[in-house]
Parts: C-alpha cells; structure tokens; sequence
C-alpha cells in the first residue's frame, strides 16, 4: 500500500466563448504552455450540441502534481464572449474568490456568474486585438490567462509557436496578441498565487482516447474495425494513422455488428484485434461478443461510456454501462471487464486488457468514460511494461488436435488458420473438445466450466486494484470518481482521518477474496459511484460478500464528481 | 534415370470433413457442398489454407463439413467475419457462404458493403427462397404469394433481386448455379475463386421439405446463352430481364480489389515521440 501525498495546489481556468472564438485553441495552448512552464494538469472540453459553431468551453486545472481530475471551483473564468455561456454554469463553479475576465464591449456578465460575487476584471479583448493587424481576441486571452497563471512569456511564446507551426504573420500576430494580453493582466495590478514548477525533464501531454490507443498498440493490437461513435472516434482515428506505421490494418465498417464481428474474424486469423464504441454501439456489439467468449476468440472492445440510456446525452460523461458491461450477454458468459482509474491508466488498462484477452482467449471489454477519453493530460511518460504471456497457439501438425481439449488450466491450444493439422470449425453453437457443435448435457457442462476455469485461475496481479491507506473505513469505488475520491481522501486525511481507498480496475471476473484482503479490518465503507441507480454497488452487493457495513453516494452525470461533494460524504457517512 | 514423384494431388475428399450433416434428405445443399469440394480439388490449394465462413442457417452448417478451417457465427453476420479475416491474413483463401436469410435479410446491410469495399473473397449463397431451420417462414427472395403460417396468403412483398443488387453495389463478379448440377457449380466456385474482388455466387438450392414446389427448378434452369460480360450496364440488364433461372457466369469486371497495405515503417518510440513535450 503507498501513502498518498499533501493535499492538491492547484488553479483552475475555464475559457467560454461562442462557436469560432477560438476558446479550445486557448485552452491548448495554456496546457502546452504549463507542460514547457515544469507544471502538470487537465484540461476537458465542454460543448453545446451543435455540431460547428455551438459555444464552447475548455475547462483547465494546472499543479505542480500530476492531477487528473477538476477542482470544487474556478479560480478564472474567462469569457471571450457571454453566447450561451450561462449553459456552462453548473460546469463552471466560481466563487467570491473567482475572478470573471471578460471583455466590456460584450455586454453584462450574466447573473449566474455574477451572482456569485466573483470579482469582474474587464479586459477589452477584441479592442486589443483589432489594434494588431491579424490579431484575434482568443490570442489576447492566452496571454491574459497565461498572466494570472504565472508563466512566463517564454512558455507561452513556445507554446504557440508549437501549434502555429507554419509561422509567417499568423504567428507574429498571435504572438503579438498574447504579449498584449500579459501587459493588461500586467496593468490590473492583479495576480494569483503561484504554482511552483515540480519538473525539469518534459513530459506528455495525452488523452484518454489516445491513451486507450497506445496501451493497443503496446499490447500488440494489430487489426481495428472502426465505426465512429461519440466521444470514442478518436481512438479509431488515432489508430488509423498509427497502426499501418506497426504494420497494423484499420477497416471502417458498415455499422457495430460489422466492426465487432470483422475484429472477430481477424482474430480468429490470428492477429490481436479491437474495437471500439460507445453505449448504442455496445449494445449492437453483444450478441458477437457472446459468440467470442462460445468460440475462444481473443477480442478487446473499448466502450467510451457516455450519458445513457439510448442516444443520452452523447458528448458527456456517465458511468451507467457497467450493468451491460457486466451482466449484457445471454447465456452464461464469462468474460473480462477492465476500468481505467485515470486518464493516463487508459494505457495501461487497455495494454492489460490486450495482454488478457489474448492470453485467456475471451473478450475483454474496457470502461473509460468521455470525461478520461475527451480529457488531456500533461504527465510522466508512462512506463514500459511487459506482459509475460501472450496467445498459446497450436504448432504445426499436433497430434490428434483438440481445438477445445479440456486441459486444468482450461486454456487450450489455438490453431491459427495456415497451420497444418489444426482445421477445425470455430463454433458458437456449443461443441466438444474437438469443436464438433453438441447439444448433450456433458459437453455443455463441460465447455462451461473449462471457459469459466480459464478466467477463475488466471493470475490477474496487483493491477487488480489500486489500493491506497491504511484507515478503518474506506471508500471503494472505480473509473473516474477514483481521481476526486483521491482527493477528497488526502484532504480527509490532512485533517487527521485515514480512509482507505480502493479503486477497482478488474470488474469481471469479481476478485471476492482479493477484496476481503484489501478490505480486512474496515469497519464500514462508503461506495461512490456516477450513475443514477447505484449499479456499482448492487454489483458489489451482489458480487462480494461484504461483512462490513455499506453506505453509498451515487449520481448521475453528466456533471463531475467534485473533490468538495465526496469529502463532505465520507465525513458525514465514514467519520460519524 | 531419377525417379521424380509428384505430390498426389489432392482429391475432392480430401476437402470433405466425416461430419454427417444436419440437411434433409434431398437437399439441395449436400450437391452445394459437392461442388464446393470439387472447386477445390481443382485450385488444388491445401485446405488448411481456406477459411469456410458463415452465419446460421441450414446452409451456414457448411463449414464444418469441410476439411478446411471453419467459422461458425451468429445470424447475418458472416461477410464481416471474411471481411476482417481476409484482411488480417491476405494470404488465405475465404470463402463466405450462407443461405438467403442470412446474407439478404438481417445481414443485408454487410451485403451491400461487401460488394462495395469488394475485398477478394467468394461469397456463396445457397437460395431456397425460404428459412428451412425455423421450419418455413418467407425469406426476402420468397415469391409474394407463397402461403405459410407466419405470412398466410403470402407476404405481397417484391421479392429481393440479389444478382442486381450485387451488381449495383459494385461486386466484381457475379454468377448463378443450380445445386442440380454440382459440376457446373463446382467450376462457377473456381471462377469466382480465381477472380480478383468480391466474387458472387447464388445458387439455387431447393428445400424439398418446405418448398417441394422447388424440385421443377431441374425442369425450369437453363445455360446463359451468351458470354459473361464486364460492361455493368449490359449485365444488368441482362439480368433485370431474364427468367431468374439463367445459369452461369453473367457479370466479371475489372475492379482492383480493395486490400489495405500493411508494411511496418515505424517504431513504437517515433509514434511515441508525438506526445513529448
């Protein structure tokens, strides 16, 4: 168990402005700046439902830590323009303490924020910028944001010049605005406590989606059938241009049952496939699933959770496909279900994913959700890591071939089509040993049991769980509540009371003695979990026999879970 | 005086599994299966080197009749299967097969689109105008008045025209057989095999136990009486207008065969190194 540190020094800046004001453009660029400037942080984007020219807001926390998830509050709230900006302000939480930038020549600041009794900072951003030809407001606004972040203009300066690659005047006007908004940050005398810069070496800036297709690519993906869906396109598109450079194949399907069954077939050629969705797409994808864990074929699915059920509210976060991740398929139908704890582990969790799929020969399936997909973070390049075991596949001529021979670790060699002396049929009526399709009791038995064995007796590491603390209560929870859970624990425990946390990363198959180990001498736990009907924990009510006693917070999305909100839970569930 | 002995070759047989099939006695499936064993007989391509990939029905049990590797799946589903398949490993030969539910009915869609990304693989539906393991209902190639107990009457549907179908969508080779005659099928499966692209072949199987109406197809098929061509427009009308019993091989074009390039050029640092600030 690792001690967690003091808790998170951080400042937070949301930027909102109306479709082409350039609001994400700034947000990238101060993220870029803060990783040149030594600091690490997140930035999540947030969008109106029109598909171009809808307002937008980038949403960003910077620290001297790595730090994965949004504070209780924003230190700035900057408006290139107030368009449709009051749709943002539960997203957007400021406070007396907050300062609102915005530009005088855009009209009043809007009561939701100007309720708050945040402190109103006029900067005319547009005036500005028209002084310098080229210049545009967005470009004034980084360098007013970078102000009051502390960072130099020379991090700033790099930042840009990193995204505006091509130079010319666009560059020099950018460059020309960004200085013009220091100077009148520089003129309000006004400033905010500095972040002390924590690193030397540079560092990553990445997110979850791309994350989710790295950690592919690392576990040895191969082949990816693709069909875009919200907010999960990107690691097709990621993977579209990376895998053909590992000499890897990327197809677009036709629609989900396409995509899944082509990454079976590929699969079934011997070449470690995925695919990935979102919740409509993993519905569509369950029956071939089924048909993946009948028939022994490694497969790996990425389902981007978003707000459900059916079309939902497809560009925000939610934890609600744990039930169809868990429990979708019909018939009895061991498989593996992995959640990333953090936009980074989106790497690990699906190279794990890999590395199990193709070592048990049965699907995987990987919950991250559109709040870790869609988010970038700044942090440490992640450490190579190496599985031990990959697919057992068959040799050439073996002797009296058994596609599903019963062996005692229920793992049975593969025959990769092209090797001699392994035809068989792959099946998902049920078979025998040999594959040949069989409907009397005993063979069905005792297919069921070899494909429960396998995942029963596969050796699944620490990398079941994060585990963290030493108190006798403790909060248990998974995903992207681990990160503002963590939070929420350290500033517990700054004020003297240890929780323990534990974040499960492996959700199928269910780790009951593991978690008794994690859990000895906890008293009472409270579960924590965004949905609206507590599936995380009538899955641990169900899963887990759990003699302590239990207490649960549990909401839906899309808004996220704040550090502040779960704190005042586990004083009021856990400290009592 | 070197004695040089060649390999035997390969004989039908040897690409016939001992399974017994699950069909009707009479079915025109078992003939399909025939032609499909003589077709490799003559490629002469090792078995372990074709794929026999289907979805469900009575004529998607195929595959494990063969002597070749086999993919069994779920309904409607099977030309994405050979689609990923064939290219994850280029180097196989795929064979689709299936029934007229089950590649023009639920699988309709991967239809449309196999003809379309026309990946070389041969797709082989074996059309009885009806779903036999669900004991008789309509397919999409039924006749609009065929009675049954799901559609009495009849469904008064426009019955589904694969051929143009295959043909509109951009399938790069397109046949008709008859499972009557299990050599001609046999060399319409060589053909199709041999031709670059999305191969189409339907063949008219009879279900003698809920189409027994199906035997007259002897009586009823007859040769196409002119050469196949690769002009699309001249095929389709071709095929818009003949009696839906013209045997043989009605369109072969030209199309390159879609096959995404594969050559490693990169590694795992320089794809890394994106990400470094």
């Amino acid at each position: 168990m690792t001690q967690a540190g003091p808790a998170i020094q951080s400042l937070s800046f949301a930027v909102v402005g109306s479709g082409g004001a350039g609001v994400m453009t700034s947000g990238h660029m101060l993220l870029d700046a803060a990783a040149r400037a030594g600091l690490y942080g997140v930035m999540s984007r947030s969008s109106g439902p029109q598909i171009r020219g809808g307002e937008a807001a980038a949403l960003l926390r910077l620290s001297p830590a790595a730090v994965e998830s949004h504070g209780d509050r924003f230190d700035v709230l900057l408006a290139v323009d107030w368009q449709n900006a009051h749709r943002f302000a539960a997203e957007i939480p400021i406070d007396a303490h907050s300062l609102v930038i915005c530009d005088p020549g855009e009209g009043a600041v809007p009561e939701v924020f100007a309720g708050s009794g945040a402190r109103i900072v006029a900067i005319p951003l547009k005036a500005i910028a028209k002084k310098i030809p080229g210049g545009r407001p967005n470009m004034v606004a980084l360098g007013a944001l970078g102000a009051f972040a502390g960072l130099e203009a020379d991090a700033l300066t790099r930042a840009v010049e990193s995204t505006l690659q091509k130079g010319g005047d666009a560059l020099k006007a950018s460059l020309t605005a960004m200085h013009a908004g220091l100077a009148a940050v520089a003129e309000t005398g006004l400033s905010l406590p500095r972040l002390a810069p924590a690193r030397e070496n540079g560092c990553w800036a990445i997110s979850g989606n791309e994350a989710a297709g790295l950690g592919a690519l690392r576990g040895g993906i191969r082949f990816v059938a693709a069909y875009p869906i919200t907010p999960a396109t990107e690691i097709l598109e990621w993977l579209s241009s990376a895998l053909p450079r590992v000499g890897g194949t990327l197809v677009q399907a036709e629609d989900e049952l396409a995509s899944i069954n082509m990454a079976i077939g590929a699969s079934f050629g011997g070449v470690p496939s995925l695919t990935a969705t979102s919740g409509p797409g993993l519905a569509l994808m369950t029956e071939a699933i089924g048909l993946a864990v009948a028939a022994e074929i490694p497969l790996v699915v990425v389902d981007v959770m978003r707000s459900g059920p059916s079309t939902g509210i497809p560009t925000k976060s939610e934890q609600s496909d744990l039930n169809i991740a868990v429990y979708g398929l019909h018939g009895d139908a061991p498989h593996i279900v992995i959640a990333p704890n953090s936009v980074a582990d989106c790497l690990l969790a699906t190279q794990w994913a890999v590395h199990l799929a193709e070592t048990l020969q049965v699907p995987a399936l990987v919950l991250p959700d559109q709040s870790m997909g869609q988010s970038r973070v700044l942090l440490d390049r992640p450490a190579d890591i190496e599985f031990p075991t990959r697919r057992f596949v068959a040799d050439t001529d073996p002797q009296n071939y058994r596609r599903y021979a019963l062996t005692p670790s229920g793992i049975s060699p593969m025959a990769v089509p092209g090797t001699r002396g392994g035809v068989y049929t792959a099946d998902g009526l049920e078979h025998n040993e040999r594959g040949t399709p069989s409907s009397q009791a005993a063979d069905h038995l005792a297919q069921l049991d070899k494909r429960g064995r396998k995942l029963d007796q596969a050796d699944y590491s620490r990398h079941w769980a994060e585990i963290e603390g030493e108190g006798d209560v403790a909060v248990v929870t998974w995903g992207s509540c681990t990160a503002p859970v963590r939070e929420a624990i350290h500033r517990a425990r700054s004020e003297g009371f240890d929780v323990r946390l534990v974040s499960i990363r492996l959700l199928a198959p269910a780790q009951s003695a593991r978690l008794a180990e994690a859990l000895s001498g906890v008293k009472r736990i409270l579960v924590i979990e965004q949905t609206h009907s507590g599936q995380f924990y009538r899955y641990l009510r169900s899963a887990y026999d759990l003699p302590c006693e239990m207490r649960v917070f549990h909401r839906s999305g899309p808004l996220p879970m704040r550090p502040g909100e779960i704190h005042s839970k586990i004083v009021k569930e856990l400290a009592a | 005086m070197n004695l040089v002995i060649a390999p035997t070759p390969l004989s039908a047989n040897d690409y016939k599994s001992d399974y017994k099939p699950v069909w009707c006695p009479g079915c025109g499936d078992y003939s399909v299966l025939l032609a499909f064993t003589k077709a490799m007989a003559q490629l002469q391509r090792p078995p372990e080197e074709i794929a026999v990939v289907s979805g469900i029905g009575c004529s998607s049990r195929i595959p494990a009749y063969t002597n070749c590797y086999g993919f069994h799946g779920v309904h409607g589903r099977a030309l994405p299967v050979g689609t990923g398949l064939k290219v994850a490993r280029p180097e196989l030969t795929v064979i689709v097969a299936g029934g007229d539910g089950d590649g023009f009915s639920i699988g309709g869609n991967h239809f449309l689109h196999a003809c379309r990304r026309n990946i070389d693989l041969t797709y082989i539906v074996m059309d009885n105008r009806v779903y036999g393991m669900t004991k008789g209902q309509p397919s999409p190639t039924t006749e609009p008045d065929w009675d049954s107990a799901l559609a009495p009457g009849g469904t008064g549907l426009r019955p589904f025209h694969p051929l143009v179908i295959a043909l509109a969508s951009g399938a790069n080779f397109v046949a008709r057989g008859f499972s009557g005659d299990p050599n001609g099928c046999a060399d319409l499966i060589v053909q199709a095999v041999k031709h670059p692209g999305f191969s189409f072949v339907e063949i008219l199987s009879p279900c003698v136990t809920f189409r027994p109406d199906q035997r007259e197809w002897g009586k009823m098929v007859h040769s196409a009486s002119v050469n196949p061509t690769d002009d699309p427009a001249r095929a389709a009308r071709r095929i818009m207008t003949d009696d839906g019993f013209n045997i043989g091989v009605l369109y072969a074009g030209c199309r390159a065969p879609y096959q995404p390039q594969k050559a490693a050029s990169a590694s795992m640092a320089a794809i890394e190194a994106e990400f470094a600030i």
